[in-house]
């Protein structure tokens, strides 16, 4: 009973998914506004070649920095908790 | 556990290769695909390779971990602080005050596609190092610690 429920869900949500991705269009965007801008004055403003780079440390800089704290975070993390396995020697390591 | 000698000579010869292949994309993040985090991951894919060539008791005494988490902090202090400068210089935070200053990496860029110029892009090549330095130091140092114990519960 619960196999054949778990298939029906796999299926309606399938069909769900696809409905949707049939009525996508790639390529083509509505708004091209934001695009236009970045490729049209990025090179100027940030006097780089690359647009994507562009972006990811000028244009959504806070987005960047959220991510490196992100990352600094996990690395804290990791350190805290693999610190208590190796107690024992933990003053050579250091 | 000490892998053979072949293994270590191949880490050997291609340590070199890699770091200086990292941070060939961390310098050229303004230019090609590539930039700080992704010249950072090569960077530390180096050192995960020495300390499997080698045993975690040698890599220790070559590698501080110490060390490599001030070079995670400090990275992250440098991308915030060049971030800073720009609101002491009166403009927003995140500012591109060395773009097209001509002072450094502060040449301009002609419209449309050209070759290049690695002295370009303003804080941008400032902000790649910075977190390259970071994801170098962070990754290495999850690689050290997640392998530690891999000396220990190998029963010889």
């Amino acid at each position: 009973m619960r196999k054949e429920l778990s298939i029906l869900i796999i299926i309606i949500f399938g069909l769900f998914m696809g409905l949707i991705a049939l009525d996508l269009t790639f390529g083509e965007p509505d708004n091209t506004a934001m695009d236009d801008y970045f490729i049209m004055n990025g090179q100027e403003q940030a006097a780089t070649n690359n647009i994507v780079t562009t972006i990811v440390f000028d244009y959504r800089g806070f987005d960047t920095l959220g991510e490196s704290t992100v990352l600094f975070t996990a690395v804290v993390g990791v350190a805290l908790m693999y610190r208590k396995m190796v107690r024992g020697d933990a003053d050579e390591n250091e | 556990m000490r892998m053979s000698k072949i293994v270590r000579f191949g880490a050997d010869v291609l340590f070199g290769a890699i770091v200086i292949f990292g941070l060939y994309v961390i310098m050229h993040g303004h230019l090609t695909p590539g930039g700080g985090f992704q010249g950072g991951a090569v960077v530390a894919t180096g050192a995960a390779l020495v300390i499997v060539a080698y045993s975690y008791e040698e890599v220790i005494g070559m590698i501080k971990k110490t060390i490599l988490m001030a070079q995670e902090s400090a990275g992250l202090v440098m991308f915030a602080g060049v971030a800073l400068i720009a609101i002491g210089l009166g403009t927003t935070f995140f500012f591109n005050f060395l773009a097209n200053s001509g002072s450094l990496f502060g040449m301009t860029v002609p419209f449309g596609p050209n070759p290049g110029e690695l002295n370009t892009g303003g804080v941008l090549p400032l902000m790649n190092i910075a977190v390259g330095i970071e994801v170098w130091g962070g990754l290495a140092i999850v690689i050290l610690y997640m392998l530690s114990g891999i000396g220990k519960t190998k029963e010889a």
